[in-house]
């Protein structure tokens, strides 16, 4: 199997913290790239998943949201959408972890929406792209857990 | 015309658990994963009292709950009304009710509602502050999220999730097609 380790980053989560991926090692960990805060798509988007944590919750999954936008953009957006997993700032050098994982959008500035899903060992179990106006809802990811966790209990 | 090709599809039946109308066997199924405090879903009430009354005897149509917590504070409690007024046999009178009265979702006004249609309201609130149908809603939102909800209203039209139009000609046309590619037969050309 070829197993293809997420590269790692740190970003700034809020004005005064940064997280790296490889503190969330030994869970599963969700990366959700996705174009703006306070788009309407992105606000459903991110209003559905804070909306069904508890089923993230089920397999131990950390749940994280990446855009190009700043702290503080995404500090209000978050109090304003009710969020509550973090938000991280790929802001400057902007798109750079976008880059990495190769769903920048240069012509819009932006990342692209895009999930990543991370193996508790680091290795990228699954991902998905989508356009820029469609909501992918969570039956993918879902799916994708249950897989994981079913054949880390073997 | 388009028959609904969305791959995501309804992974839990409609069942007895679950509020419906007309009757499981019907050969059309309207299931419906909504939120009271939506103005989506509320727009779209009538469009599936439309649909209910026209399609009468042949259809089968289901409510369950999505409600879109982070976004719409009273969604949760507005949702545990509808149960507890089920558990006394009034789900669709608050269902319907809630969709028309969607400024006045606070606790003291769910109150009011439930005895504005005759519940017994000791029973009401004690269900309420027990948060007795909580795990029912989570089931809700965990087949929805398992099927491909990713916002409200989502309808699944005989089990596949539709896309289209939210109006009653549209919706009935889907679900007329998709029986027919269910049943097996070629859909008619221009039908």
């Amino acid at each position: 199997m070829n197993a293809e380790l997420a590269s790692d980053f740190r970003l700034p989560s809020g004005p005064d913290s940064t997280l790296a991926l490889s503190e969330l090692r030994g869970r599963p960990v969700v990366l959700v790239f996705y174009p703006a805060d306070w788009s309407p798509v992105c606000s459903d988007q991110l209003s559905l998943y804070e909306t069904i944590r508890s089923e993230f919750d089920t397999y131990g999954a950390q749940l994280v949201g990446i855009s190009v936008d700043g702290v503080w953009c995404h500090k209000a957006f978050a109090e304003n959408r009710g969020l509550s997993f973090p938000l991280l700032s790929d802001f400057e050098p902007k798109g750079a972890v976008s880059r990495q994982y190769d769903v920048y959008r240069e012509h819009d500035g932006c990342s692209g929406r895009a999930l990543f899903l991370i193996d508790p060992t680091g290795v990228i179990e699954w991902r998905e792209v989508v356009e820029l106006d469609e909501n992918p809802g969570a039956d993918g990811i879902l799916r994708a857990l249950e897989g994981t966790t079913a054949s880390s209990g073997r | 015309m388009a028959i609904p090709t969305s791959t995501h599809v309804l992974t839990a039946p409609v069942s007895e658990r679950d509020h419906f109308s007309g009757s499981l066997g019907a050969r059309l199924q309207l299931v419906e994963y909504g939120d009271y405090e939506c103005p989506f879903c509320r727009a779209a009430q009538p469009v599936v009292e439309e649909v209910t009354r026209r399609l009468d005897q042949e259809l089968c149509c289901a409510y369950r709950h999505f409600p879109i917590v982070s976004a719409h504070p009273h969604a949760l409690h507005a949702a545990e009304a509808a149960e507890a007024a089920g558990a006394q046999g009034k789900f669709w009178a608050m269902h319907a009710w809630l969709f028309e009265h969607q400024d006045q979702l606070d606790d003291e006004s769910l109150v009011y509602h439930a005895m504005r249609l005759g519940l017994d309201p000791r029973r009401f609130v004690g269900d309420l502050v027990e948060h007795r149908f909580i795990p029912k809603i989570r089931e809700d939102l965990a087949t929805g999220a398992r099927s491909g909800v990713n916002g409200t209203p989502t309808f699944f039209v005989n089990s596949i999730r539709y896309e289209g139009p939210r109006d009653p000609e549209s919706i009935i046309m889907a679900l007329e097609a998709t029986a027919r590619v269910q049943a097996g037969a070629a859909p008619s050309p221009g039908g």
